[in-house]
């Protein structure tokens, strides 16, 4: 077996917007067309607004990196219509718990892009509280974040909040990761936990292809989306540049985890348009061709030949217009943001290292203070 | 892996010197209210009142539920608060550790069972990476009150993997709290403590003192309890200080009553805490006696003789009649049970260094 193995034409695919940008509204096993085909012209405007402004953001934050202002960047650029999809079909008191490239749900969520470049640029290994957003701290140990979300959901299911039938109790909890992590052995844990336990969780993955420059071929065999059937439950590959169409199928699986049904896999087939991070270069590894199929599949086209087909023309013109300016805006908040982030305070690498006491550290707290203000005397 | 119980007295009985002298266990405070137990059933005692008294505690482990654990500890624990809070988990360290994560972040406060020391390294990147980094990370925005419970150490007759002492790894790991209980009275104190920290605390169970009778006050409010990580002096004396921790302190106290026997007045200190270690209790000690030996089963090379030793020689160098020496395992991988005898700190290996010691 190559490629196909595992590739776009390997499994069955939900879509409800063709690359062309035509809406599909039925002939899906899964009932997802129904689930969106209440979304009309101002929904699929918001949809196209907050992807265009992650990819905004993204760019923004790639400039300032190229200027020394962040360490690294990862960027999300191709994968704005799984995120924005996502965060879309979750509800206020869902929880996220993410990898490291999950900038899209986290603005979705609420996040404050600055808090997000926080991490990038060195100034905290956090950088917001989950509690606030549900949306959980970035992850860089691939696949951690896996396990840390099943047992979030195994507290859930202890609060008594799946199952109730109230819409603003019930609670499900996204875990992200990306095709890489499915060849670790703690996702395969997570799904096996969540499968025993029933528990309220929805594993979403966006399978981008490339892990760093290992394509899908050294991370699987056979298409993700199959695996889940071995855990036990479901798992439905959905095309990840297709914003509805990953709305409508995370949303099918939040509310199956809220419902008590148990877990779900999503497999967002979808594309890192570019590099890694900021320190990758695709060059060595993936040709110019394969980049520039994908480029003429951007998520952000494909909605927007949607949208422009579907509204009169000067009315598109003037929302893409609005969208360009409330973008801009955005990023100067963000580079201004991003600049004025102050460098932590030495000593506050001992800052709640611990909750309770610690001789140790506080010994070692002093030291440095004393240190510090000795070398600011010389 | 069951424990295999015929082997409990195999590695602990005295030999040669230690034949000769009389038998003692470390010392412990006795009060009319007290209940004689052992080691494990204080723990079980110390894990129930944890669980009656705040309603988020819950058990996760190997085996726990039905069986109470390979060494039932968790005995009778589902039976009473069901299986929503005595969990009988898949066989998956590291989802026991990440879900435990998980489940502290949701505000629940897990107690996990690693079933053997050496069964904890599938979770090792669980602990290191994320248990112990995340409250750090988080700004002061959530805690991480996660207990691992890690039956440890050798002397049982068991099989690989069933015998390590891995503290060290963890005592050198920032954002976790290791302890380790020595008698029946402080396993049940310390066992309380750690599900009452707001840190993700490792308790290294001694497992061959499992089965260890002692008085333990089972009614007396927890308060009473030294400190988490206080060190405590078990046998004053006054010539060497000898330090030990978890299954090693019953082995100092054994070889300081043949000391005495022969004229040498050792001091025992159980350090209960490896990390962060109480080494004022320490230093007090050896700036009175001048002389230290530091002795535990793990291997010697970057142990917590170590640290001890460099600690001590930084703060009671002018104190110090002798360098601080080290008694523990060697650098080879935990051998084979008929061999273990010759890897285990014995009452005479620990005798030979206080003879050294003292001739310095």
């Amino acid at each position: 077996m190559g490629p196909e193995a595992v590739g776009s034409t390997a499994a069955p695919m939900v879509q409800l917007l063709t690359p062309a940008g035509e809406r599909v509204t039925s002939g899906d096993d899964g009932g997802y067309a129904e689930r969106v085909e209440h979304l009309g012209l101002d929904d699929l405007r918001d949809r196209y607004r907050r992807m265009a402004l992650v990819r905004r953001v993204d760019v923004e934050a790639t400039a300032l990196q190229r200027q020394g202002e962040l360490a690294l960047w990862a960027s999300c650029s191709g994968q704005e219509a799984a995120q924005v999809g996502a965060a879309a079909a979750l509800a206020r008191q869902d929880h996220v718990f993410p990898s490291y490239r999950e900038h899209g749900i986290a603005i979705g969520r609420g996040l404050d892009p600055v808090a997000l470049l926080q991490l990038y640029r060195g100034t905290t290994h956090g950088g917001w509280d989950p509690a606030a957003s549900g949306f959980h701290l970035y992850t860089l140990v691939i696949g951690a974040q896996t396990l840390h979300a099943t047992g979030y959901a195994m507290g859930v299911q202890r609060d008594g909040a799946v199952g109730t039938g109230d819409p603003a109790r019930d609670t499900a909890v996204l875990a992200c990761f990306g095709d890489g992590a499915t060849a670790q052995g703690e996702v395969s844990e997570a799904m096996v936990w969540a499968g025993v336990f029933n528990a309220p969780v929805v594993f979403f993955c966006q399978n981008n292809q490339w892990a760093i420059s290992e394509p899908n071929e050294r991370q699987m065999r056979a298409p993700l989306a199959r695996r889940a059937e071995g855990f036990g439950f479901p798992g439905v590959r959905v095309d990840g540049n297709d914003v509805l169409a990953v709305e409508a199928v995370v949303g099918a699986a939040a509310d199956r985890a809220r419902a008590g049904e148990g877990p779900m896999l999503v497999e967002a087939w979808t594309y890192r348009m570019a590099a890694h991070t900021t320190s990758d270069d695709t060059s060595r590894y993936r040709d110019r061709g394969e980049e520039q199929h994908w480029r003429e599949r951007d998520p952000l086209d494909r909605l927007e030949a949607h949208l422009r087909a579907t509204g009169d023309d000067d009315d598109h013109a003037a929302f893409l217009a609005d969208v360009t300016a409330e973008a801009d805006a955005v990023a100067e908040r963000v580079r201004r943001g991003v600049r004025a982030l102050p460098d932590p305070e030495p000593t506050s690498m001992f800052d709640h290292v611990y909750a309770d006491p610690h001789p140790l550290v506080e010994e070692e707290r002093a030291w440095l203070a004393d240190w510090v203000a000795a070398g600011e005397e010389r | 892996m069951n424990a295999p119980g015929h082997a409990l007295t195999a590695a602990a009985a005295p030999r040669s010197r230690a034949e000769r002298a009389p038998h003692e266990r470390p010392a412990v405070h006795s009060t009319p209210r007290t209940t004689e137990t052992t080691l494990a059933k204080a723990i079980t005692a110390g894990l129930r009142r944890a669980m009656e008294e705040d309603e988020k505690v819950l058990l996760v482990g190997e085996d726990i539920g039905r069986l109470g654990g390979v060494f039932r500890v968790t005995d009778g624990l589902q039976k009473d608060f069901g299986e929503d809070r005595v969990v009988d988990s898949p066989l998956s360290e590291a989802g026991i550790v990440g879900t435990a994560v998980g489940l502290a972040l949701r505000g629940y406060r897990p107690v996990c069972e690693i079933q053997f020391d050496g069964f904890i390294f599938p979770a090792f990147s669980e602990i290191v990476t994320q248990l112990a980094k995340m409250g750090a990370r988080l700004g002061g925005a959530g805690r991480l009150p996660v207990v691992l419970r890690v039956p440890y150490g050798g002397g049982i007759g068991a099989v690989e993997h069933h015998s390590e002492s891995p503290e060290a790894l963890f005592a050198h790991t920032p954002g976790l709290r290791v302890v380790t209980p020595a008698t029946p009275q402080d396993a049940y104190w310390m066992t309380q403590q750690a599900v009452r920290s707001d840190d993700p605390v490792m308790v290294f169970e001694p497992k061959r003192r499992y089965w260890d009778k002692g008085a333990v006050d089972l009614v007396g409010p927890l308060d009473a309890a030294p400190p988490l990580h206080a060190a405590r002096v078990v046998r004053p004396g006054d010539d060497l200080t000898l330090v030990a921790y978890g299954p090693t302190v019953r082995l100092a106290v054994e070889a300081a009553a043949i000391a005495a026997t022969e004229g040498t007045s050792v001091e025992v200190v159980d350090l209960r805490s490896v990390s962060p270690l109480d080494t004022a209790t320490v230093e007090a000690s050896v700036a009175r006696t001048g002389r230290c030996v530091v002795v535990h089963e793990a291997p010697t090379f970057l142990g917590l003789g170590a640290e001890l030793a460099a600690r001590i020689t930084e703060r009671c160098f002018y104190a110090l009649e002798a360098p601080v020496l080290r008694v523990g395992g060697f650098a080879v991988p935990y051998p084979a049970a008929r061999i273990e005898e010759h890897y285990l700190p014995d009452v005479d290996r620990v005798l030979d260094a206080v003879d050294r010691s003292m001739a310095s």
